[in-house]
C-alpha cells in the first residue's frame, strides 16, 4: 500500500529555511503505523529525518507527535486509519514545545513540571518490615495512572498550556494525582496545597484535548477534577482557581478574546506583590520574543456575538439548575 | 570538568538501581543515557518479578532449586544463592519506593504463576510490571538528585593505566563530544536484542556496553546462550507476555491439540522458555503450525481475568496484529528476546577489567546459565545492580582520580567521529547491513543450531564487517543525527554477533537454549562449563571457566 507523509521538517544548521514540509512516499503493509512508514523513510529514503522511537508498541513514550493535526504515538496510529481515503498525512513535531530537530522536541519544560510535583512516594513514619498494606481496588485505580509512559502527547496538545506557560499542565498533574490518591502517601494535604495555587489544578479549561490525545487511557482530565474535589474536601475553597476561571471568564465576555497581560493580575490579586514579581522573567522573556500582550487591550470585531454566547450559556445554566 | 565517582552506564532498571544504591553510600553518582530513564527497555517487562517471600510459605532455596533447573545446571549456584536468597527484601525495598503491585484481598501482595516454577512467586503491576518498576526507579532518581546525562551516548570506555577511567560520549541534541571522567564505571547498558529480525526488543537494544567492554578488554561468557521467547507475534516480533500462560491460556497446533503434552505433560505450557520454544519450533517444522505459527488461547479465561489482569494483550493483539483476544487465538512463534550471556562478572559486579562494573542484561554473573526463568531478570537488575552500585561506591572512598589528558580524548573521540561522518566510500547505509545480520542471525542462530549453519554465518559476520568498514552516514549533521548514533550501534552490533557466534561453535552440546541438531544432548562430562571469549587483535579468543556448584547436582532436567 502506498501512502505519503507530509513531514515538517527543521534543522537549525540549515540556516536558509526556517522550517518546511517535505513528502515522502512509501510502501508499507496494510496493518503498518506512521511509526513504521516513519522508519521506513528513515533507512530507505533520507536519513537525515530525525525522530525519537524506541519499543514501536506504545509503551517507551518515545514517539509522540502531530499527526494530522493531534498529538498521537506514531506508533499506534495507523496508517489506514490516519488516511482513510488514501490522501497525505500530516506529521508535526508535538506542541507547546521547542523543536530540537524536526520530529525531535525539547522535553526539558516537560519534565520540569513533573519535577514540580515531587513526584515520588512520600510515606509517613518508619517503614513497616513487610510491605504496606493496601486494598487492591486503591492499587488497580492507581494502575490507570500508573500506566502513564510521559509521552508528552496531552501536554501537546493542553490549550491552558498554550496561553500560559507556567501551567504544570495534564501529565503532571496526572502523576500528581497517582500519589495523591495512593493510600501509602502521607503528604496529600501538602499536595493539594501546593496544586491548589496559580498554575495548578484550576487552570484546567476542561477542554478534553488531554483525554482524547492520550494513547493510555490515563485521562488526565479526570484525574484534575478529582483533585478539585480532593481539595475542596480538603478546606481549599479560597483559590487561585475560582479567581483565575472568573478572570478567564471576564476577558473573553468582555473583549472576545483573552487578556493574557491582566489575567495573571487578577488571579493573584492586585497587591500580591511577590507573585506579581514571579511573573516578571515570564513577561520579559515573552517581551523579547515579540510575544507580549497588547497593553491595550481592544475588543474584537463583534464582539457582541461573543457577549451573545454567554448570556445564551447562562440562561440554559440557570434552567439547568431550576 | 565532568567528573563523579561512580559513573552508571545505562538507565534501566540496572542502572539506576545502582545509582540509588552508590547515592545512598555517599557517593558522587551519574547516570549516562543514550535515551531518557523512561525510555529504557526495562518498560517492556509485562510479566513481573520472582521472590520467595517466606511469609508466604515460599523458600528462597525452593526458587533457588528451580533457577538452577532452569538454567541447566549452567547458573553459578553461589550466585543463584544470594539473587534467591536477597529477592525478597528487594521486592519489599521495591514496594517501598512506591512501586503499587497487585494485591491479594488482604492488601498483601498478590502472586501469578510463571513457567519453570513449581509455586506462583511472580509478583506483578497488572502487565505493566517493568514500566511501573521503571517509573518509580526514575522518581527516586529525581527524589536524590542524581545527575542524568540525559541522551547523552556513550562512544567508548577510557582506559588509563590498566584501569577503566571513564567514558567519552556524544550530547546527541548537539552533537558535541565530552569525557566524563570517573573512578569507577558501571555498565548497564542492556542485551543486544536487535542484532536479531525479528525480536522482541525495543529498538534501541544494540549492545553497546558489552560490545564497548569486550574492546575494552573484558570477558564476555556464554554469549551463544541466546533466549527464544514461546509467544512473539509473527512479522513484528512484539511479545505476549508469558503472564498470559501463567493465567492459564493454551498453546494449540493447526490440529488444535495442546501439543505441550508430548514435550512436557506436567508442565504443559508452563515449562521453561527453552523447551516450549522448541516444542513450538518442532510443531512447525513437522507441519503442524500454521503460517509458521502456532496458536496462543486465551478465550477460555474469560473477560474479567483479561481485562483486569492482561490488558496489554487486548491491546497489543488488537493493535498489531488484529486480533481481539476473547474472541480467537493469536498466532505466535518462537521470537529472539533475551541474552544470558554477557560481561562476566563476580556478585558484586566486577568484571575482568579493574574499575569497571556490569549489571542487569549486559552482564552475566551467571544467575541465568544456559536458560533464564521469566521474571528472573527483573530481579536479577535490582539485586545485582544495588550490589554493584554498593561495592563501586565503597572503593571509590579511598581512590585518587585518574590522571587523563581530557583535551587529547576528547580530541581522538572528535577524529574518529569526523571520520565517519565525512566518510562516502560505498554509500551503503547502516540500515541495510543491520537488517541482513539480523535475518542471518535469526535463520543460523535460531532456536536449532549446527556447526555448518554457524560457520555460513561467521563468514558472513566477516563480510558484514567489511561492509561496515566503508559505511556511509547520510545526515553529515551534528544536531539530533540518528543516522550516526544508529552507524555507531552497528558496530557494536557486529562485535557482539562475533562474540555469540564464537561461543556458539565452542559449545559442542545441547544445553538450555542452546540446542544443536548435530550435538543433540547435553554432554556434563565435558561441557558442565562457562565458554569466555575476549577480543585479540587476531579475533576471538576463547577460554574456559568452572561452574559453580554449591548444594544441587546436575541431574536430567524434565518438566
Ligand atoms: C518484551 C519483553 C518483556 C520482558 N518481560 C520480562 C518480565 O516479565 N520479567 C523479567 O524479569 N524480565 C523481562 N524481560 C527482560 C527484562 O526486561 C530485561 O532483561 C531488563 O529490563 C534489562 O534491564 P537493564 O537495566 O539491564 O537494561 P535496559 O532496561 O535495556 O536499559 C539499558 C540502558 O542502557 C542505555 N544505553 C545503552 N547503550 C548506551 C550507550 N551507548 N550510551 C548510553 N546509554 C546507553 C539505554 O539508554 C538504557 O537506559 C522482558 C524483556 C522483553 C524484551
Ligand atoms: S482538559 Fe485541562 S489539562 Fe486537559 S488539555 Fe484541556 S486545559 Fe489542558
Ligand atoms: S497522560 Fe497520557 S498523553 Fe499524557 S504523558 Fe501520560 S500517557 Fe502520555
Ligand atoms: S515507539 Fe515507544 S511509544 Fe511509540
Amino acid at each position: 500500500m502506498e501512502v505519503t507523509l507530509s513531514v515538517r521538517r527543521y534543522n537549525p544548521d540549515d540556516k536558509e529555511r526556517p522550517s518546511w514540509w517535505q513528502d515522502y512516499t512509501v510502501d508499507v503493509e496494510r496493518t503498518a503505523s506512521v511509526l513504521d512508514a516513519l522508519i521506513k523513510v528513515r533507512e530507505e529514503v533520507d536519513g537525515s529525518l530525525s525522530l525519537r522511537c524506541s519499543c514501536r508498541s506504545a509503551i517507551c513514550g518515545s514517539c509522540a507527535m502531530r499527526v494530522n493535526g493531534h498529538a498521537h504515538l506514531a506508533c499506534n496510529t495507523k496508517i489506514i486509519e490516519a488516511s482513510q481515503d488514501g490522501s497525505k498525512i500530516r506529521v508535526e513535531p508535538m506542541g507547546n514545545a521547542a523543536v530540537v530537530k524536526d520530529l525531535v522536541v525539547d522535553m526539558k519544560m516537560f519534565w520540569d513540571k513533573v519535577r514540580q510535583v515531587s513526584p515520588w512516594l512520600q510515606p509517613a513514619g518508619p517503614e513497616p518490615a513487610g510491605e504496606y498494606t493496601a486494598p487492591n481496588e486503591a492499587m488497580l485505580h492507581l494502575a490507570g495512572v500508573m500506566s502513564c509512559i510521559m509521552c508528552g502527547a496531552c501536554v501537546s496538545d493542553c490549550t491552558s498550556l498554550e496561553v500560559d506557560k507556567n501551567f504544570i499542565a495534564p501529565a503532571a498533574l496526572a502523576k500528581a494525582y497517582r500519589f495523591v490518591a495512593d493510600p501509602r502517601d502521607a503528604q496529600t494535604v501538602e499536595r493539594l496545597r501546593m496544586l491548589n495555587e496559580y498554575s495548578g489544578i484550576w487552570d484546567c479549561t476542561r477542554c478534553y484535548e488531554c483525554v482524547q490525545a492520550c494513547p493510555k487511557g490515563v485521562a488526565p482530565m479526570d484525574r484534575i477534577m478529582a483533585m478539585r474535589d480532593k481539595a475542596m474536601e480538603a478546606g481549599f475553597t479560597k483559590t487561585y482557581g475560582a479567581r483565575h476561571t472568573d478572570a478567564f471568564v471576564d476577558s473573553i465576555e468582555h473583549s472576545g478574546w483573552l487578556d493574557e497581560l491582566r489575567l495573571p493580575i487578577k488571579t493573584v490579586g492586585m497587591f500580591n506583590l511577590p507573585k506579581l514579581m514571579g511573573f516578571g522573567p515570564v513577561g520579559l522573556r515573552a517581551l523579547m520574543r515579540g510575544k507580549m500582550p497588547p497593553i491595550f487591550h481592544t475588543p474584537v470585531p463583534n464582539v457582541k456575538n461573543v457577549r451573545r454566547l454567554f448570556k445564551k450559556v447562562r440562561a440554559t445554566q440557570g434552567r439547568e439548575q431550576k | 570538568m565532568l567528573e563523579h565517582d561512580v559513573l552508571v552506564v545505562g538507565a534501566g532498571l540496572a542502572g539506576m538501581r545502582a545509582a540509588v544504591a552508590a547515592h545512598e553510600k555517599g557517593a558522587n553518582v551519574a547516570i549516562i543515557s543514550k535515551v531518557h530513564p523512561v525510555r529504557s527497555h526495562s518498560n517492556a517487562a509485562q510479566g513481573g518479578i520472582n521472590a520467595a517471600l517466606t511469609d508466604r510459605g515460599d523458600s528462597w532455596e525452593d526458587h533457588a532449586f528451580d533457577t538452577v533447573k532452569g538454567s541447566d545446571y549452567l547458573g553459578d549456584q553461589d550466585a543463584i544463592e544470594i539473587m534467591c536468597s536477597e529477592a525478597g527484601a528487594e521486592l519489599i525495598r521495591m514496594e517501598h519506593m512506591g512501586v503499587i503491585f497487585n494485591r491479594d484481598d488482604e492488601g498483601k501482595l498478590g502472586t501469578r504463576a510463571f513457567g519453570g516454577q513449581r509455586k506462583a512467586r511472580t509478583f506483578f503491576v497488572a502487565d505493566f510490571t517493568g514500566q511501573a518498576m521503571l517509573h518509580v526507579l526514575y522518581e527516586q532518581i529525581l527524589k536524590t538528585g542524581v545527575r542524568v546525562y540525559e541522551e547523552w551516548f556513550v562512544l567508548d570506555l577510557i582506559m588509563h593505566e590498566g584501569r577503566c577511567a571513564g567514558v567519552t560520549a556524544l550530547e546527541i541534541a548537539t552533537g558535541r563530544v565530552f569525557v566524563i571522567r570517573a573512578k569507577t564505571v558501571i555498565m548497564c547498558s542492556g542485551g543486544v536484542g536487535r542484532l536479531f529480525e525479528p525480536s522482541t526488543n525495543a529498538l534501541i537494544v544494540t549492545g553497546d556496553g558489552m560490545a564497548q567492554a569486550y574492546r575494552a578488554g573484558a570477558s564476555l561468557m556464554d554469549m551463544e546462550m541466546v533466549q527464544y521467547h514461546p509467544t512473539t507475534l509473527k512479522g513484528s516480533g512484539v511479545l505476549i507476555t508469558e503472564g498470559a500462560r501463567g493465567e492459564g491460556a493454551y498453546l494449540l497446533n493447526s490440529q488444535g491439540e495442546r501439543f505441550m503434552k508430548r514435550y512436557a505433560p506436567n508442565m504443559m505450557e508452563l515449562a521453561s522458555r527453552d523447551v516450549v520454544s522448541r516444542s513450538e519450533q518442532t510443531e512447525i517444522n513437522e507441519g503442524r503450525g500454521i503460517d509458521g505459527c502456532v496458536l496462543l488461547d486465551c478465550r477460555h479465561l474469560g473477560e474479567k481475568v483479561i481485562r483486569e489482569r492482561l490488558t496489554q494483550i487486548v491491546d497489543i493483539g488488537r493493535d498489531f496484529a488484529g486480533v481481539d483476544i476473547m474472541k480467537e487465538p493469536i498466532p505466535i512463534r518462537p521470537g529472539m528476546h533475551y541474552i544470558m550471556g554477557g560481561i562476566k562478572t563476580d556478585v558484586d559486579g566486577l568484571t575482568s577489567v579493574p574499575g569497571l562494573y556490569a549489571a542487569g542484561e549486559c552482564a552475566n554473573v551467571s544467575v541465568h546459565g544456559g536458560n533464564r526463568l521469566g521474571a528472573n531478570s527483573l530481579l536479577d537488575t535490582v539485586v545485582f545492580g544495588r550490589r554493584s552500585g554498593h561495592h563501586a561506591a565503597d572503593v571509590t572512598k579511598d581512590m585518587d582520580w585518574p590522571k587523563l589528558n581530557i583535551e587529547d580524548l576528547a580530541g581522538q573521540a572528535e577524529d574518529s567521529l569526523q571520520k565517519l561522518l565525512s566518510r562516502n566510500d560505498s554509500g551503503e547505509r547502516w540500515s541495510k547491513i543491520r537488517h541482513d545480520l539480523g535475518v542471518d542471525m535469526d535463520k543460523y542462530f535460531g532456536v536449532y543450531r549446527d556447526e555448518r549453519g554457524m560457520q555460513t554465518l561467521q563468514r558472513n559476520i566477516q563480510n558484514y564487517k567489511d561492509r561496515y568498514a566503508r559505511v556511509a552516514v547520510q545526515d553529515k549533521g551534528r544536531v539530533f543525527n540518528t543516522d550516526l548514533i544508529f552507524t555507531l550501534e552497528l558496530g557494536f552490533m557486529i562485535d557482539c554477533a562475533e562474540a555469540i557466534v564464537a561461543g556458539g561453535l565452542e559449545r559442542k552440546e545441547s544445553r538450555g537454549a542452546h540446542s544443536r541438531t548435530d550435538h543433540p544432548t547435553r554432554d556434563d562430562a565435558n561441557w558442565l562449563k562457562h565458554v569466555l571469549v575476549t577480543r585479540t587483535p587476531k579475533g576471538p579468543k576463547l577460554s574456559h571457566l568452572p561452574v559453580v556448584i554449591t548444594k544441587w547436582k546436575p541431574e536430567e532436567r524434565k518438566y
